[in-house]
């Protein structure tokens, strides 16, 4: 883009400002986990009186923290790996098949995402709490009930940027293959799916923090031996004074896997969404 | 929505004159079936967990739910409208209302903040210079940590006492004299988007900036030799580019922090100050408070046609601007 020194200098300091509007919270966080208890009580000090590691030590005891950590590794991941799974199949559906109903199908998959949460969270509790009543499959309070969950709330966003993302991978590829006796399941698994890692990779971590940073159906739908994360770190604050030092210890220890993730994987997520997405 | 078409599919093959080709053809690799085979599971899903709740819902809404009958919910007696009246009606009444006239105020801040940054960011970064890469991934890790976290940081930050921002206003800077309460009465409000804005802006820039890069940059350059000023750029060139990359971003947006939850959740807890008791968090005090579900779907409810009518206008305004050929 063409620009003037005006502009330019405008465009400076407003990334500048936008900088630190972004990395100031991080760099607290930072420093408040290196601070002894005693510091974080009392007024806010630039300067630690002395560096220490011991909230990162200190978390696992204050709070079950591991327990909390796996439990929210095994409900994130499996319900990634199976809204991946399906997103994979609805959108290949979508982009390459005429068939009835299929405008009707992508727009009920998007229109769920107008549905406020809380609407379906009181119906969705009973469901559970009935089905495990009536047929025994536990549904409240267990992992499979909040990897079902979890695994819809990912799937519309993930159906529609896949869509848009098989779109722009040529036809004729296919085409080809099925002329030598590929079925179109051959071809989804083998020509389709490996052209579109990239937007696979993107929907995949999307799906990961979705379920790894949900907390309002966790407040209902798990008991202490499910509890996530986003419940559980608050309870390093309910036991009166809170040690603020372990809090941002345990926040740096539970964001740390997805941060990284994320940032590795960004340009993935950009390209995805620029094939997907902006032809909404 | 489904089709159920498998069933008779093989004895219609089995029928058929079996060249090769036809002979290796199962039912599950018919063109016909196949879409239906695709789409299936995630009906399955988005039935059990979006749809068949919805309507649960709605029905709900029109049963006296309450504690004593909300495990025998058979047994709920029939009570029309009567949770809709009970909630537009009286203390209860009044307090809903408050509740909404927080909502959209904070739901049209975040999305309007949120989307400024965004695109000054998102323009900011278009061009290349050094460094561009490491302050694109800084700008993003707002938006990778989970909710949570983000909100519990804001909250340690305005604490009163222990908080960095009243040292940095009061000590600091000598801005104001004594420290004031950012967690309390209206102060809440504003506290609550600067986090929210905070966590949802690396969204919008991470949309626009995906937008971008669909322009293409010959349009820049013809303008630059026709001497336009970037204003007339970004005006004419970058705006009209984005425009369905906004479209979806500001709907989207707007309906997730009409909805949201966590922020007010993780610092208030189940007992916010009333100029931060969103919407969702307040439905779900009252259900789960008084356990009266009759109600609290019904306020539900309510919330789902409001936003439904956004978004209809919302969609049809924006359409007819799409066909005057903006």
């Amino acid at each position: 883009m063409y620009e003037s020194t005006a502009a330019r200098w405008f465009r400076r300091v407003t990334l500048a400002l936008i900088a630190l509007f972004a990395l100031f919270p991080l760099l607290i966080i930072l420093l408040t986990t290196i601070k002894p208890l005693k510091d974080v009580q009392n007024t806010f000090q630039w300067i630690p009186s002395h560096i220490t590691l011991a909230p990162y030590a200190e978390i696992w005891s204050t709070v079950p923290l591991l327990h909390y950590f796996v439990n929210s590794l095994i409900v994130s991941s499996s319900s990634t790996v199976v809204s991946v799974t399906l997103a994979v199949f609805a959108g290949y559906a979508i982009s390459r098949f005429q068939f009835r109903g299929r405008r009707l199908f992508s727009l009920a998959v998007l229109s769920t995402q107008m549905f406020p949460g809380i609407l379906f969270l009181l119906p969705l509790y009973l469901i559970y709490v009935n089905i495990g009543r009536s047929i025994g499959i536990s549904l409240y309070g267990s992992y499979l009930g909040l990897i079902i969950t979890y695994l819809t709330f990912a799937l519309p966003f993930a159906v529609w940027m896949l869509a848009g993302f098989f779109a722009t991978i040529p036809r004729e590829l296919e085409e080809a293959a099925m002329v030598d006796g590929t079925s179109h399941w051959g071809a989804l698994f083998r020509i389709v799916l490996p052209l579109a890692r990239p937007g696979i990779v993107a929907v995949a971590v999307f799906a990961f923090m979705t379920a790894w940073g949900e907390v309002l159906f966790a407040s209902v739908l798990t008991t202490q031996s499910t509890r996530t994360l986003g419940i559980g770190l608050q309870e390093y604050a309910t036991s009166g004074d809170t040690a603020w030092n372990q809090m941002m210890a345990a926040a740096v220890v539970v964001s740390a896997p997805v941060v990284v993730v994320f940032l590795a994987l960004q340009r993935h997520l950009i390209r995805g969404l620029t094939s997907g997405s902006v032809k909404g | 929505m489904t089709q159920a078409v498998k069933p008779q599919e093989p004895v219609e093959a089995a029928g058929e004159k079996r060249t090769p080709a036809a002979y290796r053809t199962r039912w599950w690799e018919r063109e016909g079936v196949i879409p239906y085979l695709l789409i299936a599971p995630a009906i399955l899903f988005e039935l059990l967990v979006h749809f068949i709740p919805m309507v649960a819902g709605v029905i709900m809404s029109l049963y006296g739910l309450t504690l004593f009958t909300l495990h025998h919910w058979a047994s709920a007696p029939f009570v029309g409208l009567g949770n809709f009246k009970l909630a537009v009606s009286g203390p209860i009444g009044s307090a809903l209302l408050q509740s909404f006239t927080v909502t959209l105020p904070y739901a049209v801040l975040v999305v309007g903040l949120s989307w400024v940054i965004g695109m000054l960011a998102a323009t900011g970064l278009s061009a290349e210079f050094r460094g561009r890469a490491v302050l694109r991934s800084a700008l993003l890790v707002p938006y990778a940590l989970p909710v949570y976290v983000g909100i519990i940081i804001w909250s340690f930050m305005l604490q009163r006492d222990t908080g960095v921002i009243n040292t940095v206003l009061v000590r600091d800077l000598h801005l104001v004299h004594s420290a004031p309460f950012w967690l309390l009465g209206t102060k809440a409000f504003w506290s609550m988007v600067a986090a929210a804005v905070w966590r949802w802006f690396p969204f919008a820039f991470i949309i626009l900036l995906a937008g971008l890069q669909n322009i293409p940059t010959e349009r820049y350059e013809a303008a630059a030799v026709d001497g336009s000023s970037s204003w007339r750029q970004f005006r004419s060139i970058t705006m009209p580019g984005l425009r369905s990359a906004n479209f979806v971003l500001v709907l989207v947006l707007f309906l997730w922090n009409f909805n949201d939850f966590t922020t007010p959740f993780v610092l208030f807890g189940s007992a916010p100050p009333s100029p931060a008791d969103l919407v969702t968090l307040h439905i779900y005090t009252v259900s789960f408070e008084s356990w009266n579900f009759g109600l609290g779907s019904a306020m539900s409810v309510m919330l789902m046609v409001f936003l439904m009518a956004v978004s209809a206008v919302y969609l049809r305004v924006l359409r007819r601007g799409g066909e005057s050929g903006v």
